[in-house]
């Protein structure tokens, strides 16, 4: 039987998961304050709809991403991210 | 308490130039009068809002930097309210990360462009 196992043979290798060790930006780079008046830089945290992509997605440090959030706030409420929209990216 | 705020305002793109400049200008004496003191103030020019704001789809952006006493927000603001040349403001208390870093921005501008962080 255990022979038997063993003699399973894949056509493709079965594809082992390598996964990316995540970081959180913010504190790799040392970046203290985010700023609410960069969109082009807060849009690396947008999904294509606009909407603030998770922790579990960017890395980020919870500390960072409520600041993170704090700052896409803002920068929708003057108008320089939308709050809805289509193709974003 | 006095602490460092930072305030922008979106006017309507129907104003001239001229009439742009009495709008800050206003608002300038507003924070100036109430002893508040301006540190730093940056004209964003026209531009393009991500969306339509009281059917207005561009605005001129204004930024003023000062520092207050916590009294002057709320007579900003009401003045900001009442004025039918702003669209949309917002203010915010700067912490000493963003004092920090908007002196950084300051000092970049005044070598040369301003270089974009990663």
């Amino acid at each position: 039987m255990g022979q038997n196992q063993s003699e399973i043979r894949y056509l493709t290798p079965p594809a082992v998961e390598i996964r990316k060790v995540k970081y959180c930006r913010f504190k790799k780079n040392r970046i203290k304050y985010i700023d609410y008046k960069d969109p082009e830089f807060l849009k690396k945290f947008l999904n294509e709809q606009g909407k603030i992509l998770p922790r579990r997605v960017t890395g980020n440090s919870l500390k960072y991403q409520r600041k993170l959030a704090i700052a896409i706030k803002r920068a929708k409420h003057i108008a320089l991210l939308p709050y809805v929209t289509d193709l974003l990216k | 308490m006095i602490n460092n705020y930072e305030t922008v305002f979106i006017a309507t793109p129907v104003l001239s130039e001229t009439q742009m400049k009495e709008a800050v200008d206003k608002f300038k004496s507003v924070i100036t009068s109430n002893k508040g003191e301006i540190l730093g103030e940056e004209n964003w020019g026209l531009r393009k809002l991500a969306y339509p704001i009281q059917k207005k789809s561009t605005g001129f952006y204004y930024l003023i930097e000062f520092k207050s006493e916590g009294k002057l927000i709320e007579k900003l603001e009401t003045d900001y309210k009442r004025d039918e040349r702003i669209i949309r403001f917002l203010t915010v208390k700067m912490d000493k990360y963003a004092v920090e870093y908007s002196e950084k921005r300051k000092s970049k501008k005044v070598t040369e462009e301003p270089v974009k962080e990663e």
